[in-house]
């Protein structure tokens, strides 16, 4: 048997400079000029000004940058350890939230804790997926694919997601779910499931309009076509479509977009930054970026299969399909191609809490890189 | 651990399926945007330039209008006013308190800006005052620093120098009606003015000028941003030269006093109208400003008509003035002669009608140059009888009434001149001998206005064709209104005896001199020679109880019974040169109150001539 001996029980401790010499610096090179986007459309965003928003955003990855490599040199069997506390933490967060938390923005929730403001769904979407990475890692293939083990899973997803649903953030909720499907999906379940879960939500779409009172359905029309809505959420759209549209192949330059420069892009430092990047560097620039997060998803897909332990694989693949699913939806929204849903570009988009978030993702799977060859006992609680 | 071998198989087969899946989306994400800006790039651009580049306007100097001599007549001057941005001002209420300390501010005006400035967007100048003088807006220019938010501007507004002199001529100027803000985009611009009345209205498109353009960078909410290049300056509105004097027109309105009444002047030979004066007036000054709403209604109620022009809009019956057109038909079709006569001893009778003479004694036998001096009606009834009423409306004709000249002022009113076929097709009934009775002592339903009769006197005095000109820039009104105008000063013969009008000018002459109807009210200082005709209209009938008892004065009847008074002259009688009608609504009698009017303009009508030709003698 060939594959036997792959995995083996074969311990590698490494000191701290052998996993610190056995990170991927490429992939982390790729990261910070990403961040380094971010810094320069938020300082055209501003006017060619640091303050305050280039200024903070490099602060703050610079915090999240030490954060990651601490995390990403931490033994993955810590991290394995810690992986229900956190859903818990994060499960306690949002019902915090609920009592004393701060709302703002057409409903994101956060916690003031004076240094900075926290949005435990942040944390949670992070948690969900190492809870679920953990509980299928105690599974073996055939206790995986059995229904009666989805019991488990569903409370560990839903639960967290109604919660930051009922925010209302149902961008992020969604990006809980489907973050959790994700990882059922690789860690085994037979596939007509899936097939069986769209089947019967297509089914129910009809039933539910028919249940909906009209001024739900005219939100939820309004949700799919904004450009019905010219003057809310359709001028966002047509504005941003003129902006992307109107750089052409290699924008109009540096600090030049007079879309973003003049206040036509809503949103123009958060949710729509990928707009101001493509009118001022064009499709080019567009095309340099997405190549950018594709590589790095590329990385975190091999990371994935090239690990030895099956909550290394579904953490870091998990993680990596959260980050698609963050890209995709935020620029394909830009576009008009997605409902406007309040997602950030991860790592472009300002925000303290987003570059918290992804600053623990990627020090995860860059843990799952440096400990791939690490053998984890079944149940996995144990440390060292 | 075969099976541990599957659960890797499943998942590194479906982390590739995904990746798929990922890879997929991404190329879908790319051929968007490749869409988005390569295949529909162009139209993008040009959107974002729509966007970005917002073309301003900015207004034109109107024309000027100025009078035969170069005088202005409508300008325009600096009107200074002052704005508030509320974006800049940190605190409007504390702002517009200290502003209040130099400029006069009511509540009434404090509302308005309060409200107007929660209406608009904060970046956006609110009037707070207009119509400053120099020395208020040097005060506010002097404590602009601290006045946050506010900012001076000196722009022109339209200025009538002899404003209440000639209103009902150039109009005034108002802000432009939902109709009209759809015509013109330059219309929208905060505080544009249109014309309203009078030449104002008529010239608009002459005066008006063109609007320049700025392009300027705007953001989102409207604000500008900067400048753009290329600029285009406005272009000024054309002058407007009028014949007018205006130093005429301003005397022949003080002759006028408080009377309802109007004058009008005319250059006999080039029929350049020179004085257009309707009593009484306004100011178009206050309506430029926007009038108030008692003023308005003061002008309304008024019952003489301030807002009427009496020259050319006001209609009345011509009375004893139309006798020369009169004695002109019945010359021409050989039915008197200059020594034809008739007796009058005070009335007419006409089957079981009497028709009386002004005279109640009569005037005995007369001659036409007696009967015109005297302006004895019985022998004007002596004439119409023997005359057809369609001979008398020919005549009239052409003499210029019933004609409307189209001087470039709107509300010119074509009279009226009655024949055979009017009565019946407007009044459905035959012609009786009576109404050419009454028409030729200008009783019955004939219509003129002064500005007809000034034409009529000149064409007696010329033997010419003469038609008025107001507006000098014949060209202006050819291309702008489609109107023919004769060439200034060439006018054709009238289709007249010169021998008939040489007889008429006599009887004329004889009106001014002793024992004619005008002679009480001579002027002793003048010595230039007159000629002209007196005119009392009737307003109402006087009943025959009354012709018992005796007719009552004008004077103890209330105003508007009592009569017109009217007067035609020219001078010199030797060589004509200035042609004037006057008519006083409801004045009384012809000769008391008209004439001396009519003496009085026709005389610094002159002076005024000479004093020009002398001038340019000089230069």
């Amino acid at each position: 048997m060939g594959t036997t001996r792959m995995f083996g029980p074969r311990r590698v401790d490494k000191s701290l400079y052998q996993r610190l010499a056995s990170l991927n610096w490429g992939i982390i090179a790729l990261i910070v000029c990403l961040a380094g986007v971010g810094v320069a459309m938020l300082y055209s965003v501003s006017g060619g000004y640091w303050e305050p928003w280039a200024s903070r955003h490099t602060v703050r990855f610079g915090f999240a940058f030490i954060l990651m490599l601490v995390i990403a040199v931490t033994d993955i069997r810590y991290w394995m350890a810690m992986a229900y506390p956190a859903w818990v933490l994060g499960l306690l967060l949002l019902v915090l939230v609920e009592f004393i938390g701060a709302t703002g923005m057409g409903g994101q929730r956060w916690l003031d804790i004076g240094v900075m403001r926290i949005q435990p769904s942040e944390l949670v979407k992070i948690a969900v997926i190492m809870a679920l990475a953990r509980y299928f890692h105690g599974r073996t293939y055939d206790q995986a694919r059995s229904l009666r083990s989805l019991f488990i899973p569903f409370i560990l997803i839903f639960i967290p997601a109604l919660l930051v649903i009922r925010q209302p953030d149902f961008g992020t909720g969604l990006m809980i779910i489907m973050g959790g499907a994700s990882i059922l999906f690789l860690s085994g379940l037979p596939a007509w499931i899936f097939v069986a879960a769209g089947v019967s939500v297509t089914a129910a779409v009809p039933i539910v309009w028919q249940l909906m009172k009209s001024y739900q359905r005219d939100r939820v029309l309004t949700f799919l076509n904004p450009e019905a809505d010219p003057l809310g959420a359709g001028y966002q759209i047509t504005q941003s479509k003129i902006a992307l549209g109107s750089g052409g192949l290699m924008g109009k330059g540096f600090m030049e977009g007079t879309q973003s420069h003049l206040n036509f892009l809503p949103e123009m430092k958060t949710d729509f930054i990928f707009t101001v990047l493509v009118e001022e560097f064009g499709l080019v620039g567009a095309i340099v970026v997405l190549t950018m997060y594709a590589t790095v998803l590329i990385y975190a897909l091999l990371i994935g299969i090239g690990c030895r332990n099956q909550f290394g694989r579904l953490m870091a693949s998990g993680l990596a399909i959260t980050l698609f699913l963050y890209v995709f939806i935020n620029v394909g929204m830009v576009m008009g191609l997605m409902p406007v849903v309040g997602v950030p570009l991860p790592l472009i988009s300002y925000g303290g809490s987003a570059m918290l978030t992804w600053s623990v993702a990627f020090g995860l799977i860059l843990s799952v890189a440096i400990h791939r060859h690490v053998t984890l006992a079944p149940r996995g609680s144990g440390i060292g | 651990m075969a099976r541990e071998g599957l659960r890797y198989q499943t998942f590194s087969r479906r982390a590739f399926l995904l990746a798929g899946a990922k890879g997929l989306a991404f190329t879908a994400l790319a051929g968007r945007l490749y869409y988005l800006s390569i295949v529909n790039g162009e139209q993008y651009k040009l959107r974002a330039e729509k966007n970005r580049i917002s073309i301003r306007l900015t207004p034109p100097e109107r024309g000027e209008i100025l009078d035969r001599n170069g005088i202005k007549i409508a300008t325009n001057r600096p009107d200074f006013s002052v704005f508030l941005i509320p974006e800049q001002a940190h605190d409007v209420v504390a702002t517009l308190q200290k502003l209040g300390r130099i400029v006069k501010l009511d509540e009434r005006r404090l509302t308005r800006v309060r409200r107007q400035i929660s209406r608009q967007r904060k970046f956006f100048p609110v009037t707070v005052a207009q119509g400053l003088d120099w020395q208020t807006f040097s005060k506010v220019n002097v404590a602009m620093p601290e006045l946050p938010g506010v900012e001076t501007t000196a722009g022109l507004s339209r200025f009538y120098p002899k404003g209440y002199e000639v209103a009902h001529i150039v109009g005034y100027l108002a802000s432009p009606d939902e109709e009209e803000v759809r015509l013109h985009p330059m219309y929208r611009l905060p505080g544009f003015k249109v014309g309203r009345q009078g030449i104002e209205k008529r010239f608009e498109n002459y005066l008006r000028g063109t609007a320049g353009t700025r392009r300027v960078e705007v953001n989102a909410v409207g604000r500008e941003i900067r400048d753009l290049p290329p600029k285009e300056e406005a272009v000024k509105g054309n002058d407007l030269h009028l014949a007018l004097d205006i130093n005429l027109q301003s005397y022949a309105l003080e002759q006028l006093n408080e009377n309802a009444a109007g004058v009008v002047a005319m250059d006999v030979n080039s029929g350049d109208v020179l004085a257009l004066a309707s009593a009484p007036s306004y100011d178009p000054n206050e309506f430029n400003r926007g009038i108030s709403q008692e003023n308005w209604q003061g002008l309304l109620n008024d019952p003489r008509k301030p807002l009427l022009n009496k020259c050319l809009s006001g209609q009345y019956p011509p009375g004893s003035t139309i006798k020369m057109v009169i004695a002109l038909a019945a010359l021409e079709h050989g039915i008197i002669t200059q020594d034809t006569k008739f007796y009058c001893n005070g009335n007419h009778k006409l089957g079981d009608h009497t028709f009386h003479c002004w005279k109640r004694g009569g005037h005995g036998t007369l001659d036409l140059l007696g009967a015109i001096s005297n302006s004895c009606d019985v022998y004007f009834y002596e004439i119409a009888e023997r005359l057809d009423v369609d001979m008398i409306a020919d005549m009239s004709r052409r003499f210029g009434l019933g004609e409307s000249f189209e001087l470039g002022v709107d509300g010119e009113k074509p009279g009226l001149v009655p024949d055979r076929r009017w009565k019946s097709v407007f009044l459905q009934q035959n012609w009786q001998l009576g109404d050419t009775l009454n028409v030729a002592i200008g009783q019955g339903a004939m219509l003129v206005t002064p500005l007809q009769l000034a034409v009529m006197v000149s064409r007696i005095a010329s033997g010419m064709s003469v038609r008025p000109l107001l507006i000098r820039e014949n060209d202006v009104l050819k291309r702008s209104d489609q109107l023919e105008f004769s060439a200034d000063g060439v006018f054709n013969q009238l289709d007249v005896n010169p021998l008939h009008l040489r007889i008429v000018r006599k009887g004329m002459e004889m009106v001014m001199a002793a024992g004619g109807t005008a002679h009480d009210y001579r002027r002793p200082k003048s010595a230039i020679k007159q000629a002209g005709k007196t005119g009392t209209a009737q307003v109402r009938r006087i009943t025959k109880e009354e012709r018992v008892t005796g007719v009552l004065d004008n004077n103890e009847l209330p105003w508007g019974a009592r009569d017109h008074a009217l007067f035609v002259g020219f001078a010199p009688v030797e060589a004509p040169r200035v042609a004037v009608a006057v008519l006083v609504q409801h004045g009384g009698g012809g000769s008391k109150v008209a004439a001396p009017i009519a003496r009085a303009v026709m005389d610094k009508a002159l002076e005024l001539m000479d004093a020009k030709e002398l001038d340019e003698g000089q230069l």
